[in-house]
């Protein structure tokens, strides 16, 4: 029920904020604040009252009763429907990541939405709602309802407070999610009738599709439905197109939103349900994940580097990011899933700080044109040091989480293919090139005479603190990231277990 | 004590975030006590650990915690202190005292006083972590960590963007040496299981022979690391060009200690070293082409700080040399006398970069002699210690060096020779800096004299480069002995001689003017050759044209993002049959009835050729 609840605080705090509107303009934004801080009491309250958080020690996936949490009612008996959801490690942090993320993008927005305040904070509660059930879900119909959940207001977010090219990206961002969101229906309703015809019952639950016995051709296409749908929206190469548009476009809480949570969902979905629903299948199609995933790497930073848009700059940088993501799935083995995890983590942090520099800059310049910009380190030297900070974060600076994650990625895959590691090491050379290109253009550099007749006011103290927290679990994860990799540990050796029997059978 | 180690690297960190947080609201008095201070509390934290290692000289080994835990890798926040650490950390945290106490006045009037000292202290404790890391990966973050302070600090003053080029530069040249090292580490860690260098460097014995294959690669991977870092070929390109930074960061980071990261690396992981004799060679090899390379280029350049910066790429390449024939001790020993009168130099530069109104070209300056006295006087000491002169420090640890080149099994006698003539280009050039730069007539005129705060400096590292040569290292444990053989003694007194033969051509080149400029460098191909030479062997335009290009081409080519093309093309058929469609609404009553009556037409035929019988 906590689950349930979780997800329903926010929905509801929604439909609040959005009311509140009418007494200031704050309020949506203090609501929004509260409604969060709210979810993640209960939820912690929660995990104080569980006598057994040890079970994090012993997880199967396929056993509901090695997980944190689980919760089942019917809601669709006839066709084994259920309100299911169920909580390991790594569903856990995801949720953290999320309502720590969260109140990120409602700072991002307290002075850059500036109509309708209201109707954006339900918007933005309403898509983490969204993603809090997807991280929860293991129905694959409720999966599918909080999928939708999170799409839609993203898209009103993006079409409404979006920039001048708002309603080409909206679309757009739509439309792909919207086609392989079907395509992830098509698959789900497929591997259901799998079961039914191989069991003789109707059953949604994560828990019965994970005994499908099905024929190698059946697991191939359903599993492509699968990594298909997650790919598109990790992005993964060549499915990435949409978001260069979608981030670039969005309002600045939009953006962290965008890459700091919705893009994780595709890197979960592939996580939870696109290899462990077909294992043999997945292990046969690691090789192409894993070509995609370089490829992802070295072409996402290639053209991170051919940017002129600062948010542009910034989301090619996510391809390349996520194309690690990609690589630690499919290695298949703990050193790398657990560094695709801590890469989750780690790049939610960097990136949605680096979008937050971007709408920081919009706000003052009313540019993202790096070409308009240029020695902003003097005019506003918090703002360049905090830059300075993500920017090397970013290009994997050990003693910081993007390090933990990329090196276990390289290690694991290493010892999966080495050429393919080889060529994903390369990504840490095109990485830096375009990192500290973009703190060229925007920071160093002579300043740029236009600003002389604009008001630059350096970070001020709402957004310092912000950046700090984000500073501080990055370093945290960085330097001390085992407490992170401890409890994602138990899902991931599950995992790596479950695939290891699911060839042997 | 020993549980105190941690504290070396923690004090210059402390103080580096006090000074970023608090900086903006320090006086300057505060800054440099934070600054300098927590550096010389450093240092003092040294040499009493120093003392107890003498004392009981037994390797120290400490884990403040455990880093990461995933599957089979293990690796801590873990410290390991033996007679290489300690000279390594004496001379970070003292010459690195030496050098804050000189920045204190170099750069007393600059706007970013605060942000300086925050870079320079990072710089100081990244480095530390680097010499004292047990295990690769902790070494690794060390090795990152210097980088990016190299970065930040070549970049300092961000204004002008050739200092931003620069910085880019010497940070992505380096990171294609660390991702070769970081592959090395895969490798390793992959082969044997740890990354911990005592036991790994124990299981690679354990697991692999002398000569096999696998060893050879992950030195080489190694040595791509170390070449990055310590600028030797065919990686060497940043280095001058990082001497955009303030001189006293070029003394610090790019002659005494970070540049010196290579050489140790490869001392550290000599066990692994020595399984393979190709990978040796291969160092030897390197050592000595960067060093004779950078030599001559040396002679050719006039900004004081580029000559300063080829003459280290070329004294860092003796230390490859050394490291490359087994003498392992020299080596580590040169690293230190480098430290000494490399840095004597580099600051003696700042003092007079400093005093003469940052002018940095050779030929604008002359007869400083008696005008700046404390500084000739380092340039003497630096210069005799570089080319090597009798009883200067720089004279043991080549000779040493060479010695030891000589007795190599292979090659010897050829890394020898090539060594000798890079002791005389060395004495050619700083020879011929000196009387430059010092005698003749006065171009320009100081503008100041330099205060204690720099001259404190000056005149310790000069005491350091003349007495270096009699320290006596702690390494007797760390490497394996050198043989005791002596070459014949006709070596030796070649090796003596030849420095003094190279001071005799300055003197006549530059001093004397007995001697005029060989003819044919005075023609057209001389010409040609100078240019060549002075641009470094043309290796710049080379990786311009190889790889900054094409990379550039590239992106340009690939920016209007060929992926959506295919997406694109989607929507555009969805238009154009959209548009096809719809022009069929056209309201006109007549085009409706005639399509509806075709279109029945086609219905009945086509209902009547799959059921001919149902009409």
């Amino acid at each position: 029920m906590a689950m349930i609840s979780l997800v329903l605080i926010l929905l509801v705090g929604g439909v609040i904020a959005a009311l509140s509107e009418r007494l200031s303009s704050n309020a949506p934004r203090w609501v929004a604040l509260a409604t969060i801080a709210l979810t993640l009491g209960y939820l912690l309250a929660v995990m104080a009252t569980m006598d057994d958080l040890q079970r994090l020690q012993a997880s199967t996936p396929s056993d509901p009763a090695t997980w944190l949490m689980h919760f089942k009612s019917p809601w669709i008996p006839a066709f084994g429907i259920n309100l299911e959801m169920a909580l390991d490690g790594i569903s856990l942090l995801m949720v953290l990541l999320t309502l720590f993320l969260g109140a990120v993008a409602v700072s991002a927005s307290w002075t850059d939405v500036d109509q309708h305040q209201g109707f954006f904070e339900a918007n933005l509660l309403w898509t983490l709602a969204g993603v809090l059930g997807v991280f929860m879900a293991v129905d694959l119909l409720l999966f599918f309802v909080f999928w939708e959940v999170m799409l839609i207001p993203m898209y009103f977010m993006i079409a409404i407070w979006g920039h001048e090219n708002r309603a080409y990206a909206a679309m757009k961002f739509f439309i792909f999610t919207q086609a392989s969101g079907l395509l992830m229906l098509v698959a789900t309703l497929g591997l259901v009738a799998a079961h039914r015809e191989a069991t003789g019952v109707f059953s949604f639950s994560y828990f019965d599709l994970l005994h499908t016995p099905m024929s190698e051709t059946t697991a191939h296409w359903l599993m492509l439905g699968f990594f298909i749908a997650f790919v598109v929206k990790l992005p993964g190469f060549p499915f990435h197109t949409w978001l260069p548009d979608a981030h670039t476009q969005a309002p600045t809480a939009g953006s962290v939103i965008l890459a700091g949570i919705l893009l994780k969902t595709g890197a979960y979905g592939l996580i939870r349900f696109a290899v462990p629903l077909f294992p043999t299948a997945a292990i046969e199609f690691a090789p192409i994940a894993l070509f995609l995933g370089v490829a992802g790497i070295l072409y996402g930073a290639v053209l991170a580097f051919a940017q002129t848009d600062f948010k542009r700059l910034v989301a090619y940088s996510s391809v390349s990011h996520m194309g690690f993501i990609l690589l630690g799935v499919y290695a298949l083995n703990e050193l790398a899933l657990q560094g695709a995890l801590m890469q989750m983590i780690a790049h939610g942090f960097s990136t949605a700080a680096l979008f937050m520099i971007a709408g920081a800059l919009q706000e003052r310049l009313h540019s993202r044109d790096m070409r308009q910009m240029g020695g902003l380190w003097q005019a506003m030297p918090r703002m360049g040091a905090v830059a300075m900070f993500f920017v090397v974060a970013s290009l994997g600076l050990p003693g910081l989480g993007n390090f933990v994650a990329e090196f276990l990625v390289l290690l694991g895959v290493f010892q999966v293919d080495r050429w393919i590691a080889v060529i994903a090491a390369l990504g840490l050379i095109t990485g830096a090139v375009y990192s500290l290109m973009l703190m060229q253009r925007a920071f160093h550099g002579e300043p740029n005479p236009r600003f002389e007749n604009l008001q630059l006011n350096d970070f001020g103290a709402r957004e310092m603190f912000t950046m700090a927290a984000m500073i501080v679990a990055l370093v945290a994860l960085g330097l001390y990231p085992q407490p992170i990799l401890d409890t994602t540990q138990s899902s991931v050796l599950g995992l790596v277990e479950w695939i290891a029997q699911g060839v042997a059978q | 004590m020993s549980n105190a180690i941690g504290l070396v690297p923690l004090l210059p960190l402390l103080s580096s975030l006090l000074l970023m947080i608090f900086g903006a609201r320090m006086t300057r008095p505060m800054i440099t006590l934070l600054g300098v201070g927590s550096v010389g509390a450093a240092a003092l934290a040294t040499a009493a650990l120093a003392m107890e290692f003498m004392a009981n000289p037994q390797p120290i080994e400490i884990t403040l915690w455990t880093w990461m835990k995933v599957a089979n890798l293990t690796s801590g926040v873990a410290f390991y202190v033996d007679g290489l650490t300690l000279v390594m950390m004496s001379v970070i945290t003292g010459v690195g005292f030496l050098i804050h106490l000189f920045s204190s006045e170099f750069m007393h009037q600059d706007a970013s006083y605060a942000r300086y000292f925050a870079y320079l202290n990072m710089f100081v404790c990244a480095m530390l972590v680097l010499v004292l890391a047990d295990n690769l990966l902790l070494l690794y973050l060390g090795w990152e960590g210097v980088g990016v302070c190299s970065y930040l600090l070549v970049g300092f003053w961000y204004t002008d963007r050739a200092n931003g080029r620069a910085a880019r530069k010497a940070f992505i040249v380096t990171r294609i040496g660390d991702t070769a090292m970081a592959l090395g580490l895969l490798l390793l860690f992959t082969e044997l299981g740890t990354l911990d260098i005592q036991s790994m460097v124990g299981a690679a014995n354990a697991k692999w022979q002398v000569g096999d294959s696998l060893p050879t690669l992950a030195c080489l991977l190694l040595l791509a690391g170390a070449a990055g870092k310590s600028a030797q070929l065919p990686l060497h390109t940043w280095l001058p060009d990082a001497m955009a930074g303030p001189t006293p960061v070029s003394a610090l980071i790019h002659a005494a200690t970070m540049v010196t990261a290579g050489v140790y690396l490869i001392a550290r992981t000599h066990g692994l070293f020595l399984l393979s004799p190709t990978a040796m060679t291969t160092v030897a090899i390197v050592g000595i082409a960067t060093s004779l390379l950078a030599a001559v280029t040396a002679l050719m350049q006039s900004d004081i700080k580029r000559i300063l910066a080829y003459s280290t790429i070329s004294q860092i390449g003796y230390m490859f040399l050394a490291l490359g024939v087994g003498a392992w001790t020299a080596g580590i020993f040169h690293l230190m006398t480098h430290a000494f009168f490399k840095a004597l130099l580099f600051l003696g530069s700042g003092a007079i970069i400093h005093c003469l109104h940052h002018e940095h070209n050779i030929f604008k300056m002359g007869g400083l002699r008696s005008r700046m006295p404390v500084t000739f006087w380092s340039f003497m000491i630096g210069s005799a210690a570089l080319a090597a002169l009798p009883m200067t420090s720089g004279f043991f640890s080549k000779d040493q060096i060479l010695l030891q080149a000589y007795q190599q099994a292979s090659i010897g006698p050829w890394l020898w020779l090539a060594g000798l003539l890079g002791a005389l280009l060395t004495a050619v050039y700083s020879f011929r800096l000196v009387f430059i730069v010092f005698f003749g007539n006065a171009k320009t005129e100081p503008d100041r004299e330099i205060g204690w705060a720099m001259a404190i400096p000056l005149t310790i590292l000069c005491a350091l480069s003349m007495v270096g040569g009699y320290f006596a290292l702690p390494l007797a444990q760390v490497f394996p002995t050198a043989s005791a053989d002596h070459p014949a003694h006709w070596v030796e007194i070649v090796s003596i001689g030849v420095p003094l033969v190279g001071l005799a051509i300055a003197y006549g080149l530059y001093l004397g003017r007995q001697l005029s400029a060989p003819s044919w460098t005075t023609g057209v191909t001389g010409q040609a050759l100078r240019e060549f030479w002075f641009s470094g062997w043309g290796i710049d335009r080379l990786y311009d044209g190889l790889l900054v290009r094409p990379y550039d081409r590239l992106a340009a080519l690939f920016s209007s993002e060929p992926v959506d093309r295919f997406y694109s093309a989607i929507v555009d058929v969805n238009q154009t049959l959209h548009q096809w469609l719809s022009s069929t609404q056209s309201g006109r009553m007549r085009w409706y009835i005639a399509s509806m009556v075709f279109g029945l037409i086609a219905l009945l035929g086509i209902a009547f050729n799959i059921a001919p019988g149902a009409l």
